[in-house]
């Protein structure tokens, strides 16, 4: 109320506008507009979310029924009922790229958070210009273009002159470290790329190298809320540096660990980027390179068959919510309890 | 043994010995993570023979122009960039516009299906990209928009964290009485928005545009389905494309790669902690 009065105070100080007789005639439109405003501003969200996000839904679920060559325009569409999905599912190729997608993701998405942990800790046990420096340098990749660093470690895993086949053997024939290396110049050189066997862990090692930093960043960020008075009184009472670790800092950090391995499952369940130029546009190793996401891209870009493309993302859709079902199911309760 | 680790010298080494440990493991994090980076510029100057022969090659050599030659002849490099720039920063401006103007109306007025589409927004951000990227792309095609760039940015402009973005910017930062009296003066509800609460949310909007710059400059998938001509190409799309040349030239392809990478190293060297909240503020907050 008194808010209202002082309001009201100020207004014959403000310069007044005149309602022009138009503007009167103009009252029940005028009224219309104040009514819908809100609806204006959201307008954006609502036309092109409603164009390229609710549309497309039903448009897959319907195409998924269908034959279509995109190519040869909409006119090519054909019902063929469910030959799409019992094609889809009995498909070996699809049920192989699903496993590949699973391990590259369990490689690369725990390794990403069982070193950004520890590391996050000892950053946070740092001086304040040490960790800005340190956090700048680990965030970096996350920030550059995942084709362009792609292409580097393309020529970074280069069997004859990659400079980690190059360092590996510098290791086996060095003097010292000969010793204990020496067994790495039997395997030479190794085919990184080329090679079935070590696709998938060649490509989870670089989206290991992309992430971590990210990790390490919101975890840092979860660390710095902790009140320092609970280390001291845990430090007190005896606690050593990896107890204070384990039984202060990890379960105060619950709900950062949840959203951060959410983010890690749903963004390594839809990897393309880094397996697409590693296997160089699934031309070598795309056996075991290949995702889900890239063999739907084949089967809808390459092979022209959009409705095989469409079943294929509604399992790709189904299988995510699977896993963040359980994973929900498993951990959501204690990772969001923890927030309070 | 007490005695020993009582000493304080002994303590005093251990403490030193693991300090040493410590930054030497933070070091060589930092090592493993710049150095693709250095290498991919130190191959830049390298011609395919010295990169290619025996001999261990840890310095600059000496064809970087030889290398820039060749890669203007093997791709329409400096038309990329530009692509990716235009791309990039006409998504921006737009999104931050569009994110503005829909967080603004979320924070400022009530309306009936405000929750629900809330719930919506929340809900599109689980939702796999891959799973509307073929609808996208019939869409597209029967807008005729396909092999555009505006194809390539319009379903980026409403992006939901940048919407919560800037809606929490307006609770916070705009004062709800300031608003009042533009009303009582007679400005209309766009004009409130344009010059009384854009202005004071000025620094969300900084963050907001490094996320979508970032984002829309990296994006591969959109660009790969939709431009199909080489001079509408964006510069990701175009040096993944050289792998498949037989006999890359792969001194000019790190070259390309290298300077393709810059401008955003060159954003985050001036404003590596705007950038570093902002790329996390979906998860922080």
């Amino acid at each position: 109320m008194t808010q209202k009065t002082e309001l009201t105070g100020t207004v014959p100080e403000a310069p007044l506008t005149v309602p022009s007789p138009v503007q009167q005639e103009d009252s029940r439109l005028k009224a219309f507009f104040q009514k819908g405003t809100p609806y204006w501003f959201v307008s954006p969200y609502i036309i092109i979310f409603g164009v390229f996000g609710i549309f497309p839904i039903f448009f897959m679920i319907f195409l998924s029924f269908h034959t279509w060559n995109p190519v040869a325009g909409l006119a090519s569409m054909r019902f063929v009922g469910w030959e799409n999905y019992t094609l889809s599912l009995t498909d070996p190729t699809l049920w192989h790229t699903l496993w590949n997608t699973v391990v590259i993701a369990l490689l690369s998405g725990l390794s990403q958070h069982l070193v950004a942990l520890p590391m996050a800790y000892l950053l946070v046990s740092l001086g304040h210009r040490a960790r800005h420096w340190l956090t700048t340098a680990y965030f970096l990749p996350y920030v550059t273009s995942t084709v362009a660093v792609s292409m580097i470690f393309y020529i970074m895993y280069a069997p004859e002159s990659g400079i980690i086949n190059r360092a590996l053997v510098t290791l086996a024939n060095g003097q010292i470290t000969g010793f204990l290396f020496g067994w790495i110049n039997d395997l030479m050189p190794i085919r990184w790329l080329q090679e079935n066997s070590l696709i998938r862990y060649s490509i989870s090692f670089v989206v290991f190298w992309k992430y971590v930093g990210f990790n390490i960043v919101i975890y840092a960020a979860g660390l710095t809320t902790i009140n320092k008075e609970l280390y001291e009184a845990a430090k007190i009472d005896g606690a050593s540096s990896w107890q204070r670790f384990r039984f202060v800092a990890l379960p105060l950090l619950k709900p950062f660990i949840f959203f951060a391995v959410t983010l890690t499952i749903i963004g390594n369940m839809n990897l393309f980027d880094e397996p697409y130029v590693l296997t160089r546009g699934l031309q070598q190793a795309a056996t075991n390179g290949m995702t889900i996401s890239n063999y739907l891209y084949r089967i809808g870009w390459e092979w022209l068959d959009m409705g095989g493309a469409a079943a294929v993302s509604w399992i790709l859709f189904v299988v995510i919510g699977i896993f963040t079902g359980i994973y929900f199911w498993l951990f959501g309760r204690e990772g969001l309890g923890g927030n309070d | 043994m007490f005695a020993l680790l009582e000493n304080t010298h002994y303590q005093r080494g251990i403490s030193i010995a693991a300090r040493t440990v410590l930054w030497a493991f933070l070091l060589l994090g930092v090592f493993l993570t710049i150095f693709p980076f250095l290498w991919g510029g130190l191959l830049a100057t390298h011609s395919r023979t010295s990169m290619f022969s025996s001999a261990f090659v840890l310095s600059f050599s000496d064809q970087l122009f030889v290398n820039y030659e060749e890669l203007l002849r093997i791709m329409p490099f400096w038309l990329g960039m530009f692509n990716s720039f235009k791309v990039a920063l006409i998504g921006t401006a737009v999104s931050l516009f569009c994110c503005s103007l829909v967080g603004y109306g979320l924070a400022v007025y009530k309306f009936r299906g405000r929750t629900t589409l809330f719930t919506i927004m929340v809900c599109s951000m689980m939702m796999p990209p891959i799973l509307t990227l073929i609808p996208y792309y019939m869409i597209v095609s029967t807008l005729g928009l396909r092999d555009t760039h505006l194809a390539v940015w319009l379903p980026f402009v409403i992006n939901p964290i940048g919407i919560f973005l800037m809606r929490q910017y307006t609770v916070a930062s705009v004062p709800k009485d300031l608003l009042e009296a533009a009303r009582l003066d007679g400005a209309s509800a766009f004009r409130t928005f344009w010059s009384i609460a854009l202005p004071l949310l000025r620094p969300g909007l900084a963050t907001l545009a490094i996320v979508q710059f970032v984002f829309l400059w990296n994006n591969f998938l959109q660009p790969l389905v939709i431009l199909t001509s080489t001079e509408q190409m964006v510069i990701t799309q175009l040096l993944r494309r050289v792998q498949g040349i037989p006999n890359t030239p792969w001194g000019a392809v790190m070259l390309g790669t290298t300077v393709s990478i810059l401008p955003l190293i060159a954003i985050y060297m001036v404003a590596s902690k705007q950038m570093i909240s902002g790329l996390t503020s979906g998860a922080v907050k």
